[in-house]
């Protein structure tokens, strides 16, 4: 599974995706209810392994709470989910060991510095080799000169390649992203996304992403699930969502479906 | 789903060492847990010397309101110090990360137990130590009874604990003035600086179904007469299972009812 660097930098890694083998996700029929919001509808979806999958849609769509209720943390209505697998209902507990994310919704804790919450999620997730782990993340993510320092002292762009390294402090081959690399400058951005993309294919990783960031989508995913009012309205490759929709960015094709809805009548 | 596994003391003992961080690289954080039982011990100890020099019971019976007071800091620092830790968590906004890892909801309970437990040993030894030192008290003269009396305070002190911090859990940090509220409220009931023979009786029927009276009546009974009521002990045992189970049933409903509400990953402050 190797990455092909585009001439601009983009990545095209649909060869790469695992067709034949059980998704990574498998999503049917979920739905979330509280109260009287319906926040997520009824949608289905499956995330081939070793792919990047984006969840693309304007606040309150519900990719949040899709998110959370992949991680446990949200209780579905109803639905059916199965990750790497494995029914995530019955082990949810065992899959978590194998899965993990960032979220903006959730920090370290700030006093403590990035060795040691490393340290204590590496030993949450059962990873062997506490400090090689640790040390290699420090490499891979520029955090060496930062882990003796408590997070609440480092800027947001360092927390949030802290929050990277716990993300991948357990080896996952399940990687749940939330706004990866929202509070990131262009370059480091741009590194991230490298390393998330390296890492896809030395470890065979899935990826499921919720982001804002059209061009990052673009670049790095195989597949786009577009979400409005709790429900997939579209979903396809960068490339094809573009072409149906007759734009030249996903942007203009985040934009129009947000505004006018999907082509082909789901809104 | 199993209740442990193998991983069960490695993921409770990460949890452990988060808060051990916390409190070992701060020093006024370490100095804020001794601090508190310090300055109680001192006061009630002065109280009790004045008390000695004007009564022939409190002469006879010296100790009785020093061991009182730090028996009450157990019961206290274990409630105190488990909802504080849980807090901590949502301070933070690190519960969402912590409920996401294979630690389970049981593992997580047993941590706050287990740091509960640390930070009440760490606050309270030092005033121990003290009260030997300035009042010629020793609360070890209390002998094994010494043990079963401060596991029976600090697992009183877990159950309430839990159940506040479910409340948080679930009501959100509004919530958090009952980690203080419930403890003293129910403090006058559990006969801490006197017997509860002087309640009024429709008060000594709610005091007798909290372990904490009973255990705070074992102490004088020590103390003045010299003997170890087991009876009263067995008592307080039975009714510490039900609390807890309570504590940790209320912790367990709270949970479910805030993962069904989708707070779990955006509870902080």
């Amino acid at each position: 599974m190797d990455a092909i660097v585009d001439s601009d930098g983009g990545m095209d890694r649909a060869a790469d995706v695992q067709l034949d083998a059980e998704p990574a996700i498998q999503v049917d029929g979920l739905v979330k209810r509280y109260g009287d919001v319906l926040a997520v509808d009824g949608i289905g979806f499956a995330v081939a392994r070793g792919s990047f999958t984006a969840l693309l849609g304007g606040n309150g769509a519900g990719k949040t709470t899709t998110i959370a209720i992949l991680l446990g943390l949200v209780r579905p209505t109803a639905g059916r989910i199965r990750i790497l697998g494995q029914d995530f209902a019955l082990h949810a507990k065992a899959l978590l060991a194998r899965m993990n994310f960032q979220s903006p919704y959730a920090d370290l804790p700030r006093r403590l510095t990035v060795r040691q919450n490393l340290t204590i999620y590496a030993r949450l997730y059962g990873v062997v080799k506490v400090t090689d782990r640790i040390a290699y993340l420090a490499r891979e993510l520029d955090l060496s000169a930062l882990l003796d320092r408590p997070l609440g002292e480092l800027s947001a762009g360092q927390r949030t390649r802290a929050g990277l390294a716990k993300a991948f402090v357990n080896r996952p081959e399940l990687v749940l992203l939330d706004e990866p690399t929202a509070s990131l400058d262009p370059d480091t951005a741009d590194w991230v996304r490298g390393f998330l993309a390296r890492y896809a294919r030395e470890a065979n990783a899935s990826f499921f992403i919720a982001s804002h960031n059209m061009l990052e989508v673009e670049r790095l995913c195989d597949q786009v699930l577009m979400m409005k009012n709790g429900r997939i309205v579209d979903s396809g490759a960068p490339k094809e969502l573009i072409a149906k929709y007759g734009r030249t960015t996903l942007e203009d094709v985040f934009l129009e479906v947000a505004r006018h809805g999907a082509k082909g009548g789901a809104a | 789903m199993s209740f442990a596994d193998k991983g069960t003391p490695r993921r409770i003992g990460a949890v452990v060492l988060r808060h051990w961080y916390l409190i070992a690289g701060s020093w006024p954080r370490f100095l804020d847990l001794c601090y508190w039982p310090i300055v109680q011990m001192i006061l009630w100890g002065f109280i009790q010397t004045f008390l000695m020099r004007q009564s022939d019971f409190f002469a006879q019976a010296g100790g009785i309101l020093l061991g009182a007071v730090m028996l009450w800091d157990v019961l206290f620092r274990g409630q105190i110090g488990l909802a504080i830790s849980f807090f901590e968590e949502v301070y933070s906004r690190n519960l969402g990360h912590l409920l996401a890892t294979p630690l389970k909801i049981g593992e997580y309970m047993a941590a706050l137990m287990v740091v509960s437990l640390m930070r009440t040993i760490v606050g309270l030894f030092p005033a121990t130590l003290l009260a030997i030192w300035f009042f010629g008290f020793s609360l070890y003269s209390l002998g094994i009874a010494l043990i079963a009396f401060f596991f029976s305070l600090i697992i009183f002190g877990w159950s309430i604990g839990l159940f506040v911090a479910g409340l948080v859990l679930r009501y959100g940090l509004g919530a958090e003035s009952f980690a203080w509220a419930f403890i003293f409220a129910l403090a006058p009931l559990c006969g801490i600086y006197y017997p509860i023979a002087i309640l009024p009786s429709w008060v000594q029927a709610l005091s007798a179904l909290l372990p904490a009276s009973y255990i705070f009546e074992g102490m004088r009974t020590v103390l003045i007469d010299h003997v170890v009521r087991t009876d009263d002990l067995l008592i307080a045992s039975g009714l510490n299972l039900v609390w807890l189970a309570g504590g940790i049933a209320g912790f367990l409903l709270f949970h479910a009812s805030a993962r069904e509400r989708g707070m779990l990953l955006q509870l902080g402050e």
